[in-house]
């Protein structure tokens, strides 16, 4: 945490209301996010226990598994979770527009222009927080390798049709939600952390209800208090006011309301096995309906105040302005989010257990491509974010006081003018330092030249000298406008606006020693064999 | 109940599914005279001895109360070590001195190897997924079995020819089915760390003589009277206390009342120096209090300036955008710097 954040929690805390952390929004929201808040089963590995999912805030659509050890049970709400789910990924997925794209030719190995596809917009799916992202992740990872009847007749527990492509979409979206700066699927937790700066610490801003307390604290109430009541308050039953935004649910839930609900359906369930004539039948089919609907409302209320607080959460993020290099790092979901439905469509296995070497390299580089790239641009489009990056002395805002054109010294000389701007910051400067300033949404290149009046006193203006190195047209002189004027004020960056990725990898087959060595001849087929099934399997 | 005496009640418990499903994973990992869960000690951590054929001795440990149990269990670790055989002891007692005072610890199981050698098995209920875990369970489990092996050190001590293992066996459920899958942990340097901090702990004793004569934490006593009691005990509240400790609510809410800024995160209190309290700061900051030549204080200054400039900086960029209802350049520092 940078002191800049912590002067802002400070004044959170005094202020008893959370303080903004940005000006402007540093991620994307599409028009129709799909919002999805899962429950799962404390102490088994992906066994959910129900969910609501949907577009409409007012019509949530409610998913439960009444006993979460029944595998079919569990099957039923997956296949209806992928018919919930899938239809909104497959709308964005047919919407294309042309683009083109750098591809190596494998034979020549230059590099050509290839014209594809490009979604216009990509399915974006929301939850309420970190712990959502991971249960997507492992919800992709239990239903990617499954075999339905289709796929091999001879499979034990078949799985629903469109299951096993829900859990490579899930996995994709799992796997993407790593990469810094990305939007496919954000938990509102991390959205509003971004943005507001809260009075209590981090550990305890991943709880939803007390962060939007500080956030938004009810009238004549402060942060603390309304987050206080969101942590412990209980009702008459002991039910916390504002149940935990799963996927956990609270253990005082499971032992005093849910399972005996559970038990209650299990012996509905066992007297129906029994019914020896169909009247009795009838009535006790009638009795297991009951219990299911008891479940179902029970899990209704424990979800319906996280669907809410994600709603809340959104509409409170919908009313900062969009950063305008949000667009951009959106646009790269999209190809991702177009990648991965091309490779679905060309019939390519799942996604493998585990990378090989080669690819874990490549997310690896690019993660920290992204990451370089988004502290990058939120300082580019926010005044608050660069003023930390001021206070760290990675950037600084100066005025131009004199412009000196200067020229190279070769054949056909270049405009190389030097700028004297003059600033009270101190930024980390050396001798040749690259500078960087936005013109027109492009990055400028200027270096440092030299203090103009030796070196710097601790504080009062300084003048700096700069020569702008870049951007200014192929003629003698400058194009115009690429020149700072004087009197212009200017924040110049040290680090770059733009990430370069770092050098190429090899291919798969020419993996070093170091690192394994090449896979297999028998790796891809082991990276997609199902798990082996057992009778007692959770999920 | 103390921390409900105080009004601060903790949320904390366990749920029944979580505990059943934990009891049945543990049952069957240990069903058979511990079989499957001595196979797989072999095979992670076999090292050349003869592989246990069944004949497993699995000592009855059970006797009345926790020394009777630490006691049979030292004598079914003697036993056992002098047999020279496989011994799976399953749930036996340790016992350990903290701050003072004896504490005792119940392992899931310790194997006993023909060589001498003792192992520490840790069961745990959270699945091993394409053979990795979540870490922080990992981890968590890893301390827990430092323990145990502190405690087991202290009988391997009067015990000849044997030695406690530094890698402790965790089984957990393979993906997503309820088979055992188990990986080696290596808890050296946990061991190191609870080590050091038991030898760091104030006494209990010491604590008790500085309390004021009668001080009681009866948690029958009235609220006001309580809270004096526990305001004697000087706390050292952080945030990472909420998930480990029943008063953690109260101490939060003294830590809060006092304007302590480690309520914030233990790392805030690093980067703020001298300065210990959310009013001190802020004063500072604002220039109203503390001495410009520290340099917290003058980093702080320059930091609520740079703030202040930014935020309204950008207002006057919003109120701009407003009054020429153009679309917004949204906080392009460029932008925003000519507006002011």
């Amino acid at each position: 945490m940078s002191l800049i954040t912590t002067l802002a929690r400070l004044e959170a805390v005094d202020t008893g209301r959370a303080q903004p952390l940005a000006t402007v929004r540093h991620r994307h929201l599409t028009d129709r996010p799909l919002v999805l808040v899962p429950l799962t089963t404390a102490g088994e590995a992906g066994a959910p226990l129900g969910a609501l999912v949907g577009t409409d805030r007012e019509a949530p659509r409610l998913l439960a598994v009444a006993q979460p050890r029944d595998r079919d049970l569990r099957f039923a709400f997956l296949a209806e979770l992928a018919e919930a789910v899938l239809p909104h990924i497959e709308a964005y997925a047919d919407v294309v527009e042309p683009a083109e794209r750098n591809e190596t030719d494998p034979a020549t190995g230059k590099k050509t222009k290839v014209e594809v596809e490009l979604c216009t917009d990509a399915a974006q799916l929301i939850v309420p927080s970190r712990a959502g992202v991971e249960f997507v992740r492992l919800l992709g990872r239990s239903m990617r390798f499954r075999r339905t009847a289709e796929d091999d007749p001879d499979t034990p527990y078949p799985a629903p049709a469109r299951v096993p492509l829900l859990g490579r979409w899930l996995t994709h979206y799992g796997e993407r939600a790593r990469v810094p700066g990305s939007s496919l699927l954000p938990a509102v937790t991390d959205l509003l952390n971004r943005h507001w700066a809260t009075g209590q610490s981090s550990l305890e801003d991943q709880h939803l209800g007390a962060l939007l307390a500080w956030i938004d604290p009810p009238a004549g109430s402060s942060g603390a208090e309304a987050a206080l009541r969101a942590e412990l308050a209980r009702d008459g039953e002991g039910q916390l006011l504002c149940p935990p935004a799963g996927p956990a649910t609270d253990p005082d839930f499971d032992n005093r309301l849910l399972a005996p609900a559970i038990e209650r359906y299990d012996r509905a369930r066992t007297a129906l096995a029994s019914a020896e004539d169909g009247l009795a039948a009838d009535a006790r089919l009638g009795e297991l309906s009951a219990a299911e609907r008891e479940i179902r409302s029970l899990l209704a209320r424990v979800m319906l105040p996280t669907w809410d607080a994600v709603w809340r959460g959104l509409d409170l993020l919908r009313e900062l302005p969009e950063g305008s290099r949000a667009e951009d790092r959106w646009t790269r979901d999209r190809w991702s989010f177009t990648a991965h439905r091309d490779r679905v469509r060309s019939g390519e296995p799942p996604q493998p257990r585990r990378d090989d070497a080669v690819t874990a390299a490549q997310k690896l580089a690019s993660r920290e491509t992204a990451q370089a790239q988004l502290e990058a641009q939120e300082a580019l489009d926010d005044p608050l974010v660069l003023a930390g990056r001021r206070l760290a002395g990675e950037a600084f805002l100066a005025t131009v006081s004199e412009v000196e054109m200067a020229y190279t010294e070769s054949k056909r000389p270049s405009p190389r003018p030097l700028v004297t701007v003059r600033t009270d910051e101190r930024p980390h400067l050396g001798e040749r330092t690259k500078v960087y300033r936005s013109l027109e949404g492009k990055p400028q290149t200027a270096e440092f030249v030299r203090y103009a009046d030796g070196p710097p006193a601790d504080d009062g203006e300084i003048p700096l000298v700069l020569r702008i190195l870049d951007r200014m047209g192929r003629g003698k002189e400058p194009a115009p406008g690429s020149v700072p004027e004087p009197g212009e004020r200017i924040a110049w960056t040290l680090f770059e606006h733009d990430q370069r990725g770092g050098p190429k990898l090899p291919d798969p087959e020419e993996t070093p020693w170091t690192h394994g060595g090449p896979p297999g001849a028998d790796a891809a087929t082991r990276a997609e064999r199902p798990d082996p099934v057992t009778p007692e399997d959770l999920l | 109940m103390l921390a409900t005496a105080l009004g601060s009640p903790a949320p904390f418990g366990q749920s029944q599914f979580a505990f059943m499903r934990g009891n049945a994973f543990e049952a069957k990992v240990k069903a058979d005279g511990g079989a499957e869960l001595l196979r797989l000690l072999y095979e992670r951590l076999g090292g050349g001895a003869e592989a246990p054929a069944g004949d497993a001795a699995t000592p009855d440990l059970s006797a009345a109360g926790p020394e009777g149990r630490a006691a049979r269990t030292a004598l079914a670790l003697r036993e056992a070590t002098a047999a020279g055989g496989w011994a799976l002891l399953d749930h036996p007692m340790l016992a350990l001195e903290v701050a003072g005072s004896p504490a005792y610890l119940e392992p899931d199981a310790v194997v006993v190897h023909p060589d001498g050698r003792w192992t520490v098995v840790e069961i745990k209920s959270f699945p091993m997924i394409d053979a990795s875990a979540d870490p922080s369970k990992v981890g968590a489990a890893a301390r827990q079995a430092a323990v145990y092996v502190l405690a087991l050190e202290r009988v391997a001590a009067v015990t000849e020819g044997a030695e406690v293992g530094h890698q402790v066996l965790l089984v957990c459920p393979k993906d997503f089915s309820n088979l055992p899958t188990a990986s080696v942990v290596d808890v050296r340097k946990q061991r190191a760390v609870t080590r050091r901090q038991l030898t760091r702990l104030t006494r209990v004793e010491d604590i008790a003589a500085g309390l004021p004569e009668g001080t009681t934490f009866d948690p029958a006593c009235p609220p006001e009277e309580l809270d004096a009691a526990v305001a004697a005990v000087p706390p050292a509240y952080a945030p990472e206390c909420l998930a480990a400790c029943e008063l953690a609510f109260h101490c939060r809410a003294r830590s809060r009342a006092e304007g302590a800024v480690e309520t914030l995160g233990r790392s805030v209190r690093g980067e703020l120096g001298g300065l210990t309290t959310v009013a001190g700061v802020l004063a500072a900051a604002a220039g109203k209090e503390g001495d410009p030549a520290d340099p917290t204080v003058a980093a702080l200054r320059r930091a609520a300036a740079l703030r202040a400039e930014a935020l309204e900086s950008a207002e006057a960029l919003r109120d701009g955008t407003r009054e020429s209802g153009s679309v917004p350049r949204a906080g392009a520092p460029e932008g925003a710097a000519a507006c002011r």
